[in-house]
């Protein structure tokens, strides 16, 4: 079929094997594929050049799901609303705690009017968490990921159809398996540059039965990573570390307060017990407030979801950064970029191991520049700069991912190639060539 | 087991290639056969093949330096730790140099605020969680051989253990390596942060069987030793009730530190070994470990004891002290070497499956004894579906092996068709690799042997495991595009 070439023609795939003939058409007529879900984090990552897209919204559908053998899988296009709302049937949950970054990303990543007409059911999954294969292939985790591990951790087995147009399977649809290369791992936070997933199974695991938060107030940075560092030091079983400073907005605190909340769940019993031990540890830091089991979820869900740095108001052209460092040197991190960046807010998760960063329009540094100074401030602890947030002008010219050292640079654009050795899958998307 | 041809080419220049690897590692080559033949074989005994050469590395610079002579010769290397591999991942090539890594074994950096351990590959498994003891911290993959295993060969392997259904294999423990390439570049993984950047290449070298690189450096993470642990020692007088436990164990909500399952025969010869007081009368034993604050392992304690008798359990007894823990694990973690004394060899098996496929695997399993004429003691990591028959025979009876051979390959298959896979933790190495193909297409494999190409595009590193064929990089990098012949008329374009 022929195709105008200023024209975007969106390929909507319903079967595995439309997936492997879309990719093989690219291949034949060479025009590279845009490869996205519903579109709602189409706006992470460098702009891809592509003439068409590939929409996966249609691959939909629970395969299969045994909760007595955690196993779930899914197809691809399968909306995050209807996996979490299953699983929450059986009292089961992802216990990577995927973020809805929708909010955060704004209107951007909805694509054109055509496809938005013709998406009226794919267009609510896109308000809501998007789809499984692009939580899958973001590869991004929540507050509960230093205890229960990355969506990497999950991912048991996929289906995907690579660069080359050849379906493939790796992993398996059982939880412990060591067959062959880990593939599924491999193509979990790859942003759909190496393959196209269909299918994926995943670890599920029972939610928990209770929760609670207590709140420490009134620390600086460096005391709230000193007492989070602390309390993950003993055996607690803390599942949430967060600390939102002066001058960042979050649920149930005003914006001249700093608090520090560290989150228990379990077992009704095992959440009591502990809170009386997690309150004595932290009694001599500060005044503390315990959130319970409800005001606890709305609490977490905004750290999840980045909401302290959702935009309030259209045109809000501020960036914001996703920074991962060793826990221990979290506010020392902050320090130095706040140094050479006055105007950033941050607040931290992990433990101060995640710290997102807003920085806002108007700093009068250029966007290339912020991006060094950030990534400078890394080099003596080490750990990864994402600018997760940005207009697309800026993302095309700053690295948003962090670039690896050469040596692991040419490895990666070896295993690129090896997977999409004609680069029709997201060109450019991770890195300038890959 | 077919290995790859050794090349006369190679094997003339040995001497050459011997005295420039002395150049390189002035006090770790050898050449004698008496001091090669240590290194003939590892756990999987059943086969055996001299190293042309070893080279005993004591730096990540020695390692670079072997590697660049290597690769510049077209030689190659089969890494070891400390040889414990189930699946034979560390067999020697008659024509390969055997990179032994034992004596790069010091832990570099503990980080307690971090909660990270940084080593080098030849520190063993268990000395990890022995120097961050006294701060009340542990390393928590625990594979049976943790006394000798290495952390390089958990790497390479992915090792796993009784823990690992709440903490995870080896590959959900690591947070960065240190990495050299058959080329002698020396590559920097992650590090003491979460998420390694870019591709997951940390999580495609673990597990890799030592056939992307060799690993110098690894740092793990390290969690607080929970509060308490205890366990329940479970009888049932049939496998489906033990089985039918499990799944309603899991079905509560509980994911238990352990959950292991033995049969008949495993427990007899455990107890037989041991004297640790095992039920003989039952069927199927099963011992659950809770572990965590206090107030949760008695809430789970009582949970699991109701849950198992309202199955039918006919036995149940609750640890009441550290020393009786420890007495119920005794025979499990004894159940190999009890299984030795009852049986001249035994072969392990190693396969997963859906759980709830366990009472009819079980059953095809005594099916299986009377036609290969030979029996099978069961244990089984029940949480995770891993199940480890152990064939019981005798090497000196003539054709023996091969129907002990033929019996594991019948397992593993069984194991697939009902819908799970060759190997939960051991890994492919040669024992399983022939079998790839009854789990995956060609087009599977090749799409895993392309990453191959991408870290070893000479195939010098480890070849003749986990892959049946190593196709050269050429053959699987060229594509067939027909163009024009493909489109599908009917996907929904917009």
């Amino acid at each position: 079929m022929p195709f105008a070439r200023h024209n975007v023609t969106t390929l909507v795939p319903r079967t595995p094997a439309e997936v492997t003939d879309a990719v093989r058409w690219a291949l034949s007529a060479g025009e590279p594929l845009e490869v996205a879900g519903t579109g709602s984090k189409r706006a992470l990552g460098r702009p891809v050049v592509a003439s068409h897209r590939l929409n996966l919204s249609a691959l939909s559908g629970i395969v299969s799901y045994e909760p007595e053998e955690l196993v779930l899988t899914a197809r691809a296009g399968t909306g995050m609303q209807e996996i979490e709302a299953l699983l929450a049937q059986r009292n089961q949950c992802l216990a990577f705690e995927p973020p809805d970054l929708g909010p955060l990303l704004g209107a951007s990543g909805i694509p054109n009017a055509g496809e938005r007409e013709r998406g009226r059911d794919a267009g609510s999954a896109a308000a809501a968490g998007g789809t499984f294969g692009g939580v899958i292939s973001t590869g991004y985790s929540g507050p509960r990921r230093f205890k229960a591990g990355a969506v990497r951790d999950h991912v048991l087995g996929i289906a995907a159809v690579s660069g080359r147009g050849e379906a493939f399977v790796g992993g398996g649809k059982v939880v412990k398996n060591v067959t062959g290369y880990d593939l599924p791992k491999l193509l979990t936070g790859a942003f759909g540059t190496l393959a196209v997933l269909t299918e994926i199974s995943v670890k599920v695991l029972p939610a928990p039965e209770d929760t609670r938060t207590v709140l420490v107030d009134g620390l600086s940075p460096r005391e709230a990573v000193q007492l989070m560092t602390r309390v993950l030091q003993s055996p607690l079983d803390v599942t949430g570390a967060s600390h939102v400073p002066v001058g960042v907005r979050a649920p149930g605190k005003s914006l001249d307060a700093s608090i520090t909340a560290l989150r228990l769940e379990g077992f009704r019993p095992s959440v009591e017990f502990r809170l009386t031990q997690l309150r004595t540890l932290v009694a001599s830091s500060g005044p503390v407030v315990v959130l319970e089991r409800e005001e606890s979820k709305v609490f977490w869900q905004a750290v999840r979801d980045v909401q302290p740095f959702v935009p309030l108001e259209e045109g809000d052209r501020a960036s914001v950064w996703r920074i991962s460092a060793p826990p221990a040197q979290g506010a020392a991190v902050l320090e130095r970029i706040q140094e050479s960046i006055p105007e950033t807010r941050a607040f931290f998760d992990w433990g101060g191991g995640l710290i997102w960063l807003r920085v806002p329009n108007d700093t009068g540094v250029e966007p290339k520049a912020i991006a060094a100074r950030i990534r400078e401030a890394l080099v003596a602890s080490g750990g990864h700069a994402t600018l997760v947030r940005a207009p697309e002008s800026v993302r095309a010219v700053v690295d948003v991912f962090q670039p690896p050292a050469a040596g692991v640079a040419e490895l990666s654009r070896r295993v690129k190639l090896q997977f999409d050795p004609s680069c029709v899958l997201n060109p450019g998307r991770l890195y300038v060539g890959v | 087991m077919l290995m790859p041809e050794p090349d006369p080419q190679i094997l003339a220049r040995r001497k050459e290639l011997a005295e420039r690897l002395r150049q390189a590692v002035p006090d770790g080559v050898i050449e004698d056969e008496a001091s090669r033949r240590v290194y003939e074989q590892d756990a999987l005994t059943a086969y055996r093949q001299l190293p042309m050469i070893v080279v005993l590395p004591s730096s990540t610079e020695e390692v670079a330096a072997v590697l660049r002579i290597c690769s510049s010769m077209g030689v190659k290397v089969v890494p070891r730790g400390a040889g414990t591999s189930l699946s034979g991942g560390a067999l020697p090539l008659a024509d390969g140099v055997l990179l032994g890594l034992a004596r790069l074994n010091r832990i570099l950096d503990i980080d307690y605020d971090n909660r990270t351990v940084t080593c080098q590959p030849g520190v063993t498994n268990l000395a990890i969680s022995r120097a961050v003891d006294a701060r009340g911290f542990y390393y928590a993959p625990d594979p049976s051989s943790q006394i000798a295993c290495t952390i390089g060969g958990n790497v390479a392997e992915n090792s796993g253990g009784v823990h690992c259904l709440k903490y995870g294999l080896t590959t959900n423990n690591v947070l960065g390596v240190q990495l050299v390439t058959i080329d002698g570049e020396v590559l920097h993984i992650g590090g003491r942060h979460l998420d390694a950047e870019g591709y997951d290449l940390l999580g495609i070298l673990t597990g890799s069987e030592g056939l992307l690189g060799v690993v110098t450096e690894v740092t793990v993470r390290i969690l607080p030793k929970p509060e308490t642990a205890r366990a329940l020692l479970i009888g049932f007088a049939s496998n489906e009730a033990a089985g039918d436990t499990v799944a309603a164990i899991i079905g509560a909500g509980i994911i238990p530190a352990g959950m292991e399952m033995m049969d008949k025969p495993a427990i007899h010869a455990a107890e037989a070994f041991v004297h640790v007081g095992y039920p003989l009368d039952v069927e199927a034993l099963l011992i659950v470990e809770l572990d965590g604050p206090g107030a949760e392992v008695d809430h789970l304690c009582e949970a699991v004891t109701r849950i198992a008798r309202e199955r039918g359990a006919v036995s149940c007894r609750m640890s009441n002290s550290e020393a009786e823990r420890l007495s119920f694990w005794a025979g499990r973690k004894a159940a190999f070497p009890a299984v030795g004394r009852i049986s001249p060899d035994y072969l392990c098996m190693d396969g997963t499956i859906p759980r709830k496929a366990l009472p009819a695997v079980l059953a095809r399993l005594r099916e299986l004894e009377s036609e290969f004429g030979l029996r099978v003691a069961n244990v089984f990591h029940a949480g995770d579906g891993n199940l480890h028959p152990l064939i019981l025979f005798d090497s000196n009876a003539p054709g023996e092996l091969e129907r002990a051979e033929a019996f594991g390959a019948a397992i593993l298959r069984l194991c697939v068709q009902v819908g799970g896979v060759l190997t939960g933790e051991h890994g492919v190495g040669i024992e399983k690799r022939d079998l790839m193909p009854e789990q995956f297409t060609e087009t599977d494999l090749a799409h895993q042997q392309r990453l191959k190409c991408a870290f070893d595009p000479a195939g010098l590193l480890n070849p003749g495991k986990v892959f049946p064929v190593l196709h050269r990089c050429a053959e699987l990098g060229r594509m067939h595009v027909h163009r024009g012949q493909l489109a599908f008329p009917d996907i929904p374009r917009f």
